[in-house]
C-alpha cells in the first residue's frame, strides 16, 4: 500500500532517494511487488460486490445508504459487509462494485485522513476535495486498463453547504442533489426525482423516510440486496459533536444503522 | 578532547586514533545547544515537555513546534535542530504507516523505536552524509502500559522513565531524578514537567520561551495530543508560581 | 591540543578553533533562527562541507549560506487581518540593465519575494508552483500555506545533509491566504522557516525588523493601503541615505480575502509610493528616534560573494 501511496498520485517522492535508507532492510514489500510487471494482471470482473449506493442531499445535510450484504455473483455470500465510511468529522463515503477494492481503498484514505491528522495545522480535506482525489484514482486506474471496479459516492459538508458526489469505475464524476448507483439508477432514482420535484426542500426525515421507501424498493426489485442496510446522514441538524450510535428496527426485515455526524460550525 | 583539530574529526566515517567519531560527539554538542526537552513516563502515560527558546517577536507565537504526532497513538519529542528533526519525523511516520500497511494495527513503538535508530544510525557511517543534529523522545501508550525511548544523535537508544536532552539537561535530570515517577499519574506529570521546564530555562541568556506541553495515557485512550488548554494553563501558573518560591535555588542548578 | 595529528600544517592557534572563534556560541543556531554569529576571524577547518559537524556543533557551510541572504537585496513581509504584503527592493546590476525581479506569483494564493541567490530561488519556486498545481489536480483546492513551507522545509534539508550538495543560498519570503487567514513565512538556506507577523530579510534589513517590531501592534488592525505604507517605510528605513524608493526599484504584491496574489505595474507602486512622501525617513511618522543598532554597512558589491568576512549577525531581539 504504501507504495501506492507515494506514488505518482499527488504524494511526492521520497526526498532521500538514493541516500541511506534504514527501511530497505526490513521493507520486504517494495521491490518484490513491483517485479512482476510483464504478466500482469487486469481486474476484468468484480469478485464479491455490494450493490447500489443511494445519497441525497437535504436542508442542511446530506445522507447515504446501502445494505449490507456481499454478493459472490448472484449467491448471497457475506452478510455483513459494510460499506460505507466515515471519513472524516465532514466526510462519509457510500460504495458499491467490488467489496475489496473498495477495502482497499478505505485503507488508503484512512492513512490520508490519519496522516492529515498527524500534521495537527487545523486543516481537514473536505468533500470536494476527496471527491476529486477519488475521480483522479479512479481515471487513474481505468487508463491502464485495471480500474477499481466501484461505484463511489462522496457526501458530506463543503463550508456548510451539503455536497454529494459520485465518481465510477471509468473515473466517470459528477455532483447532484440526489444520487443512486447500480440497480438504484434504475429502480431508486425516478423515485427520489418524483419526491424531489414534489418537496425541493427536502428535511432530514423526509429524506429518511424517502431512503427507506427506495431501499424498500430496492430490496424486492434487484436480486442483489438485502433486507438490512447501513445509512448515514452528515447534517448541521444538532450542535453536539458527539458520534453517537444506534441501530432500531423500522420493520420486520429492515435495520437501520444510524450514524449521526454532526459538524460542530453551525 | 585532545584529539580536537587534529583532522581525524572531519568525517562521519572516520576514527580518531583513540576510537572515537568525533563528527557524532559534535553532532551532540548541536542538540546541547537546543532548547530543553524533557520525557517522564508515569504509571498510566507519557509526558513531554518543552521548552521552545523564542529569538524574535517577530514571529507567531506557536510556530514550529517541537512536538508531533508520529501516528494517532505515537508522538515524538525532539531537541536539536528542528529541520533535521522534521526529517526524523517524515521517516517515523513512514515507517509507521508501512506497518499499519503490512500489519493493519498500530506500530508498537519498540518497533518504531528500532526503524528510527536505525535510520539515525545509517547517518553516522557514511562520509557523504553528516548524522542528525537532533535527538528524539518517543512515547506510547501500549497495552502494558506507557513507553518511552530517546535517541541520540548517534542512532543509540534507551527506554527510559524519565529523559532530558538539550542546554539544561543535567540540571532537569537532577530534578526528575527526584521524582517518584513510576507512582506518578499523568496529570501529576504535567504539572512537575512544566514546573522543570521553568526552572531550568535561563533567563539571561534566552529570553523569550514558550513551553509545550503534550501526553499520552490511559485519560486520553491512548490518544497522543496536546494538553488541553485548561490542563495547559493550570500547570503553567503552578510552575510560575513554584519558581517565585524557589527563585533562588535555579541558579545552584546551573 | 594539537598532537603529532595535524596533517593541515596549521599554525598552533588553528589547531584550537574553539577558543579562538572568540565569540560565544548563539545557542539557537539553526534551532532558533536567524541569529548567526558569524565573527569568523580566519579559515577554519571545519567549514568545507555541509556535512561537516564543527566541534561547537554548527555548521559553518550552513551559516555561510545563511551569509548569501544578506548580499540579496531587502525585502519585507507584513499582514493584517485579511491581506498578506510583500515590498521588496529591486537592484539593477548595471546602468544598461533593467532591475531584477524580486516578486515571483506562486500560485493564486501565494506569492514569494526573494533574497540571496535568485537562480536558487528559481528552483524553488518551480517547485513550490508545481505542489501548488499538483494539489489543486488532485484536490480541485488550494493548498494550504503551512502545508505548501512545510514540504518545501523538508526539500531544503536534505541539502543541508549531504556531501553531493549545497544549501539554497535563498531567504523567502512567502506571502499566503487560506482557510485560517493570511500569513507571512520566512524561509532560511538552513531549511529552517518560521511563521512571521512581519518579517524582513535581505541586506540591511535589521532597519526593517527595527521598524517592524516597533510598529508590531499595529499591522493587525490597520486597512491594507496603511499595511502597504508600513511595509514600504520599514523597506525605505534599509536604504542608505544617498537612495530613494522609486517606481524602478520598488515591488508591492499582495494576496488576501477576495485578493489573488498581484504584483502592482508601476503605477500601482506609484500610487502607494506617493503616501509616503516627504515623510522623515528612520522610524516612520510616530517617532523618529529608532535608532539601527548595527551600523550602516556599505552596500554589498554586487560581484557575488566573497569570502566571509566580519558581518554583523542578525540580531532580532
Amino acid at each position: 500500500m504504501a507504495s501506492v501511496v507515494s506514488g505518482s498520485l499527488c504524494i511526492p517522492a521520497r526526498l532521500w532517494q538514493n541516500g541511506p535508507s534504514a527501511s530497505c532492510l526490513f521493507n520486504l514489500s517494495d521491490g518484490l511487488a513491483d517485479q512482476n510487471t510483464y504478466f500482469a494482471q487486469r481486474s476484468q470482473a468484480p469478485i464479491t460486490t455490494g450493490t447500489s449506493v443511494l445519497g441525497i442531499t437535504f436542508e442542511g445535510g446530506v445522507a447515504i445508504a446501502a445494505d449490507i450484504l456481499g454478493s459472490y455473483g448472484s449467491l448471497a455470500r457475506f452478510r455483513n459487509c459494510p460499506r460505507i465510511m466515515h471519513v472524516n468529522d465532514n466526510i462519509i463515503l457510500g460504495a458499491g462494485g467490488d467489496y475489496a477494492d473498495y477495502q482497499y481503498l478505505k485503507d488508503v484514505i484512512e492513512q490520508k485522513i490519519l496522516e492529515e491528522e498527524c500534521l495537527d495545522d487545523g486543516f481537514s480535506i473536505k468533500p470536494k476535495a476527496l471527491h476529486c482525489w477519488l475521480t483522479r484514482v479512479m481515471y487513474n486506474r481505468r487508463s491502464k486498463f485495471d480500474p477499481f471496479w466501484n461505484n463511489f459516492i462522496v457526501g458530506g459538508l463543503q463550508d456548510d453547504e451539503p455536497f454529494l458526489g459520485t465518481v465510477d469505475k471509468l473515473g466517470t464524476a459528477y455532483v447532484d442533489r440526489h444520487i443512486a448507483t447500480g440497480y438504484g439508477a434504475y429502480m431508486a432514482l425516478p423515485l427520489m426525482r418524483e419526491e424531489v420535484e414534489r418537496n425541493p426542500i427536502m428535511t432530514k426525515d423526509a429524506a429518511q423516510k424517502l431512503l427507506v421507501k427506495c431501499l424498500e424498493v430496492l430490496y424486492y426489485r434487484d436480486s442483489r440486496s438485502f433486507p438490512k442496510v447501513k445509512l448515514i446522514f452528515d447534517c448541521l441538524m444538532s450542535l453536539q459533536s458527539l458520534l453517537s450510535t444506534c441501530s432500531f428496527s423500522f420493520s420486520p426485515y429492515c435495520q437501520l444503522f444510524y450514524l449521526f455526524l454532526i459538524s460542530a460550525t453551525i | 578532547m585532545s584529539s580536537i583539530g587534529t583532522g581525524y574529526d572531519l568525517s562521519a566515517s572516520q576514527f580518531s586514533p583513540d576510537g572515537r567519531v568525533f563528527q557524532v560527539e559534535y553532532a551532540h554538542k548541536a542538540v546541547e545547544n537546543s532548547g530543553t526537552v524533557i520525557g517522564l513516563r508515569g504509571k498510566d502515560g507519557v509526558v513531554f515537555a518543552v521548552e521552545k527558546l523564542v529569538t524574535s517577536k517577530l514571529y507567531e507565537p506557536g510556530a514550529n513546534k517541537r512536538i508531533f504526532n508520529i501516528d494517532k497513538n505515537v508522538g515524538m519529542a525532539v531537541s536539536g535542530l528542528i529541520s533535521d528533526a522534521r526529517q526524523i519525523v517524515e521517516t517515523a511516520r513512514t515507517e509507521a504507516m508501512n506497518y499499519r500497511a503490512q500489519y493493519g494495527s498500530n506500530i508498537p513503538l519498540r518497533f518504531l523505536n528500532d526503524r528510527v535508530s536505525m535510520y539515525m544510525h545509517a547517518y553516522t557511517l557514511y562520509s557523504a552524509v553528516r548524522p542528525f543534529g537532533c535527538s528524539v523522545i518517543l512515547g506510547a501508550y501500549e497495552a502494558d502500559g506507557p513507553v518511552m525511548y530517546m535517541i541520540d544523535p548517534s542512532g543509540v537508544s534507551y527506554g527510559y522513565y524519565g529523559c532530558a536532552v538539550g542546554k539544561a539537561k543535567q540540571a532537569a535530570k537532577t530534578e526528575i531524578e527526584k521524582l517518584k515517577l513510576s507512582d506518578m499519574t499523568c496529570k501529576d506529570l504535567v504539572k512537575e514537567a512544566a514546573r522543570i521546564i521553568y526552572l531550568v530555562h535561563d533567563e539571561l541568556k534566552d529570553k523569550q520561551f514558550e513551553l509545550e506541553l503534550s501526553w499520552v495515557g490511559a485519560d486520553t485512550k491512548g490518544v497522543f495530543e496536546r494538553v488541553p488548554q485548561s490542563v495547559f494553563q493550570e500547570a503553567e501558573k503552578s510552575a510560575k508560581a513554584a519558581m517565585e518560591d524557589e527563585s533562588d535555588s535555579d541558579t545552584e542548578d546551573m | 591540543m594539537g598532537g603529532p595529528h595535524s596533517r593541515y600544517g596549521l599554525n598552533e592557534e588553528k589547531k584550537s578553533p574553539l577558543p579562538l572563534l572568540g565569540i560565544e556560541f548563539c545557542s539557537s543556531v539553526l534551532t532558533g533562527g536567524n541569529q548567526w554569529p558569524c565573527l569568523i576571524l580566519f579559515r577554519n577547518q571545519y567549514d568545507s562541507d555541509v556535512t561537516v559537524w564543527s566541534p561547537q556543533g554548527r555548521l559553518h557551510q550552513v551559516e555561510y549560506a545563511m551569509e548569501a541572504v544578506k548580499l540579496g537585496s531587502a525585502t519585507v513581509g507584513l499582514k493584517n487581518k485579511t491581506h498578506a504584503v510583500l515590498i521588496a527592493l529591486k537592484r539593477a546590476s548595471s546602468e544598461l540593465s533593467a532591475h531584477q525581479k524580486k516578486i515571483i506569483p506562486i500560485d493564486t494564493h501565494i506569492g514569494i519575494t526573494i533574497a540571496g541567490l535568485t537562480a536558487d530561488a528559481r528552483i524553488l519556486s518551480r517547485y513550490m508552483r508545481t505542489e501548488c498545481l499538483n494539489h489543486k489536480y488532485a484536490h480541485d483546492a488550494l493548498l494550504p500555506v503551512s502545508r505548501l513551507i512545510t514540504m518545501l522545509g523538508n526539500k531544503m534539508q536534505a541539502c543541508t545533509q549531504r556531501y553531493d550538495r549545497r544549501p539554497y543560498g535563498v531567504g523567502l519570503l512567502v506571502a499566503g491566504y487560506d482557510d485560517q487567514g493570511p500569513h507571512v513565512y520566512q524561509t532560511c538556506p538552513s531549511a529552517n522557516y518560521f511563521d512571521c507577523k512581519a518579517m524582513a530579510v535581505g541586506s540591511r534589513s535589521q532597519s526593517a525588523r527595527t521598524y517592524l517590531e516597533k510598529h508590531l501592534e499595529e499591522f493587525v488592525d490597520c486597512d491594507t493601503d496603511e499595511l502597504i505604507k508600513h511595509g514600504l517605510r520599514a523597506l525605505r528605513d534599509t536604504l542608505p541615505n544617498e537612495v530613494e524608493l522609486n517606481t524602478k526599484n520598488v515591488s508591492i504584491g499582495i494576496v488576501g480575502r477576495n485578493t489573488p496574489f498581484k504584483a502592482f505595474d508601476e503605477e500601482g507602486t506609484a500610487q502607494y509610493l506617493r503616501m509616503i512622501e516627504g515623510e522623515e525617513k528612520r522610524g516612520g511618522p510616530p517617532d523618529t528616534t529608532g535608532q539601527d543598532p548595527t551600523p550602516p554597512q556599505p552596500p554589498p558589491a554586487d560581484d557575488g560573494p566573497q569570502d566571509p568576512i566580519p558581518a554583523v549577525a542578525m540580531e532580532t531581539e
